[in-house]
């Protein structure tokens, strides 16, 4: 296990390989190999543009029309559910953002801290340290819920927003990358540099340390940000009182109620739609960071 | 008075500060690890070793106490048949899933890594936007699809005159939630196999290309060996998080009533925990399925380690 996790630094962003041998047969074009990918481009945006349409529908067009069909509902639509008990829609959303925004802000924070110290310092139990958190990678994190949700009852801390939020801020990966982006970005000679000028420890992290990291740091925020936007179980084990459910807790909750009610659905349709655009928009604005090399330092061993 | 005196005092206070430097760095992070991650494993060891002995009629104060028993739960568990079923059910669904995504994830790269394919940037965005959508926003979305009355799929079926069977029941809706998380998972882990494909240095097949060597042959001889690690990762994380499935079928069980509170082994230990109280017997649940988790996944690690790392290692 650590000796294909202990992995040498890895290039951030890997550089495009030179376009040598622009000619030949190899730059044929396929129609195959663009149509195998085209469709499945098509299977995942299906969902996306299903909820786009069908978002539009009133409750009664939902089962009636051909789904592909767009209507002109989806004001009203997102009146009605601004509307649902005084618009708890959008306190979800709210506490969304506040979960994995703040939540994996901390976490970088802790996460950057951890990964320096491992990576730029010499120390007695670094190994150790550093062998059980890799361990830590390993283990399923839903596993914890239970008796984390058990833990906090003893100390009263449960249905409350730091019951969600503290889980959220460790997390074991986010220091393994930290620590390969500072051994990849913060170079020794400028640290000792900084050290014979007589700045502090603390002053070379924050002024010289971070801003060289902070391109791999933006991963590390998007990592987490995703986990914990992602985590279903934690919430919905911590939390009783709607009113600090996340999106996902909350319209689950709401999908569950339209099995009886089906006018229902079209709440949960439109919350649905309402609730990944923050989410896309995220993505595609942060595109390049998504350089996801999980083993880029064992091919390089 | 010379300069050197201060200087050399401030340097030795500053080797002081340093030496405790890196502690400092890691305080918060262990701290958290050790509250949140370290203490509940091992709460919940404990517990699994633990039981509530009711004396009289259970009632007042006192009449439940809690007392040592030893590993009475792990049999339980183990011998419980909806347990075992759960394992089962998400051992095939694992079998469907996890080669299916990363078979798709590999062909995809690939594609996306030849200069012959036409449209790439909008099909990598396309294909690794499911990643941005939530399992249990997914599962909702796919739900909807898999309804007949709402799914666009029974219209067109429905025109054509097909009987085409509810997905949302039995012998199907393995299948359904599969797709779920195939859907979620095919785009990340094809962004992974990607940026490994990106690392390649092109000399590595330029010659084979010059030589005549087909693409298909170049990504069979040289890339999907190169990228031999990244796949094993991403076989390993895809396993770990297939065992423990919960947000899609717990969002598709009110669609449905195939769906039993037990479908998932981490359905059962939120049922044990939560509806039946008995968080001793979900404790060894949790327990069983971590150990099995870190037995899989190191198991695995070993046995392709050798073949998959020999060359670099040696």
């Amino acid at each position: 296990m650590t000796s294909t996790l202990t992995l040498t630094p890895v290039k951030n962003p890997p550089k495009l390989r030179a376009t040598t041998g622009a000619t030949g047969p190899s730059n044929k074009r396929s129609t195959m190999s663009t149509l195998v990918l085209l469709v499945g481009a098509l299977y995942c945006l299906l969902p996306v543009a299903w909820v786009l349409i069908a978002s539009t529908k009133s409750a009664g067009e939902l089962f009636s029309t051909f789904t592909f069909a767009p209507s002109s509902h989806l004001w009203e639509n997102i009146q009605d559910l601004s509307a649902y008990r005084g618009g708890l829609f959008w306190r979800w959303m709210a506490n969304t953002a506040l979960y994995a925004g703040v939540g994996a802000l901390l976490s970088v924070i802790v996460s950057a801290m951890a990964g320096y110290g491992l990576a730029k310092f010499t120390f007695v139990g670094k190994k150790a340290i550093f062998n059980i958190i890799l361990a830590g990678v390993l283990v399923p994190g839903v596993i914890l819920a239970i008796p984390q949700y058990l833990l906090l009852a003893q100390v009263g801390l449960t249905n409350t927003y730091w019951s969600v939020l503290l889980p959220s801020i460790i997390s074991p990966y986010g220091i393994y990358l930290a620590r390969i982006y500072a051994a990849a970005s913060v170079p020794d000679d400028v640290l000792e540099a900084a050290r014979t000028d007589g700045a502090s420890e603390a002053r070379i992290f924050t002024r010289i340390s971070v801003p060289m990291m902070v391109p791999g740091l933006v991963t590390v925020f998007l990592f987490q940000f995703v986990a914990i936007w992602n985590n279903y179980m934690l919430p919905f084990i911590m939390l009783g009182n709607d009113r600090l459910f996340p999106i996902t807790v909350g319209l689950s909750g709401l999908l569950n109620q339209g099995a009886s009610q089906p006018a229902m659905y079209t709440a949960v349709i439109t919350g649905a739609l309402l609730s990944i655009i923050p989410l896309i928009a995220l993505f595609l604005l942060l595109q390049r960071y998504w350089q996801v090399d999980l083993a880029a330092g064992a091919v390089k061993a | 008075m010379t300069v050197q005196t201060p200087t050399r005092s401030r340097r030795a206070v500053r080797r002081k500060s340093g030496r405790f430097a890196p502690y400092v760095y890691l305080a918060p992070a262990m701290t958290l690890f050790t509250l949140f991650l370290a203490l509940p494993i091992g709460y919940a060891i404990y517990l699994s070793f633990r039981s509530v002995k009711v004396s009289g009629l259970g009632l007042g104060k006192g009449a439940r106490t809690e007392v040592w028993a030893g590993f009475s739960n792990y049999s339980r568990a183990l011998t419980d048949p909806d347990f075992i079923a759960s394992v089962i059910r998400v051992g095939i669904y694992g079998l469907i899933l996890v080669p299916t995504m990363l078979g798709l994830a590999l062909l995809f790269a690939l594609l996306l890594d030849s200069r012959r394919t036409r449209g790439r940037g909008f099909s990598r965005v396309s294909i690794f936007l499911p990643y941005a959508v939530p399992a249990v926003i997914a599962s909702l979305l796919w739900g909807f699809l898999y309804l007949p009355r709402v799914s666009p799929f029974y219209y067109v079926f429905d025109k054509l005159g097909w009987d085409v069977p509810d997905v949302l029941s039995s012998p199907w809706i393995i299948f359904a939630i599969a797709n779920i998380g195939l859907w979620g998972g095919v785009g990340f882990n094809m962004i992974v196999i990607y940026t490994a494909l990106k690392a390649i240095p092109s000399e590595l097949y330029e010659a084979a290309r010059l030589d005549g060597a087909s693409e298909v042959a170049i990504a069979w001889r040289i890339k999907i060996p190169v990228v031999m690690p990244s796949l094993i990762l991403t076989f390993l994380f895809s396993m770990i998080a297939t065992l423990q499935v919960f947000a899609e079928p717990m969002t598709l069980k009110p669609l449905t009533n195939t769906i039993s509170s037990t479908w998932s082994p981490l359905m059962k230990v939120y049922r044990d925990a939560f509806t039946r109280d008995d968080i001793y017997s979900a404790a060894a649940t949790s327990v069983i399925i971590a150990v099995a988790t870190f037995a899989l996944s190191f198991g695995f690690l070993r046995l392709v380690q050798r073949r998959a790392f020999s060359q670099e290692n040696s």
